[in-house]
């Protein structure tokens, strides 16, 4: 069972890697800063996410399991807030 | 189990490296930022996977800590355009 389990965590993972590889490419193919600020944010946000949601079957204490999201928080946090701030300078 | 997640760090790490070279090609120091805000957070990806299957001690910690870190560098970014006045 829990083989089973890490290994859909495994799959978790790999979505979130081709979410980080979706906005590499992004940013390194997009035309102008503001449509390369939408690709990054975004994707490493959900990228992040699917990782720590594909980390949880294999934590071995509840503290391990949670960090992650924590972590997780916090770049959507400083996500959401720097993509404006840099938005609003990028537009100048 | 272990090999595959350390597959799959090495896979995240050379994504975001690659992203790199928007630093070096800019044009806009706002892209150069970004490039750099993606390094950040395929880091904590990095680290925490890593933390997962090497079982070392405080690597967890040190996601949390660039976590924390990645914000606060375009804050002070923009802060310093702000500063500088309009360009």
């Amino acid at each position: 069972m829990s083989m089973l389990l890490q290994l859909l965590g495994l799959l978790v993972i790999a979505a979130g890697a081709a979410c980080f590889a979706l906005g590499t490419i992004g940013l390194l193919r997009f035309p102008d800063t503001l449509s390369r600020l939408h690709a990054l944010t975004k994707a490493d946000s959900l990228g992040l996410g699917l990782v720590a949601l594909g980390l949880l079957p294999f934590a071995e204490s509840l503290g391990e399991a949670l960090l992650p999201f924590l972590a997780w928080g916090l770049v959507l946090l400083s996500g959401a807030t720097t993509a404006q701030l840099i938005a609003e300078r990028a537009r100048r | 189990m272990a090999e595959a997640l350390l597959l799959l760090a090495a896979l995240i790490l050379a994504a975001v490296g690659l992203g790199l070279w928007r630093v070096l090609r800019g044009p806009d120091p706002a892209d150069r930022l970004m490039a750099a805000q993606l390094l950040s957070t395929g880091g904590i990806a990095v680290l925490l996977i890593l933390a997962a299957a090497t079982r070392a001690a405080g690597l967890q910690e040190t996601a949390l800590v660039l976590a924390l870190l990645g914000g606060l560098v375009s804050v002070a970014f923009v802060l310093a355009a702000r500063l500088a006045g309009p360009r």
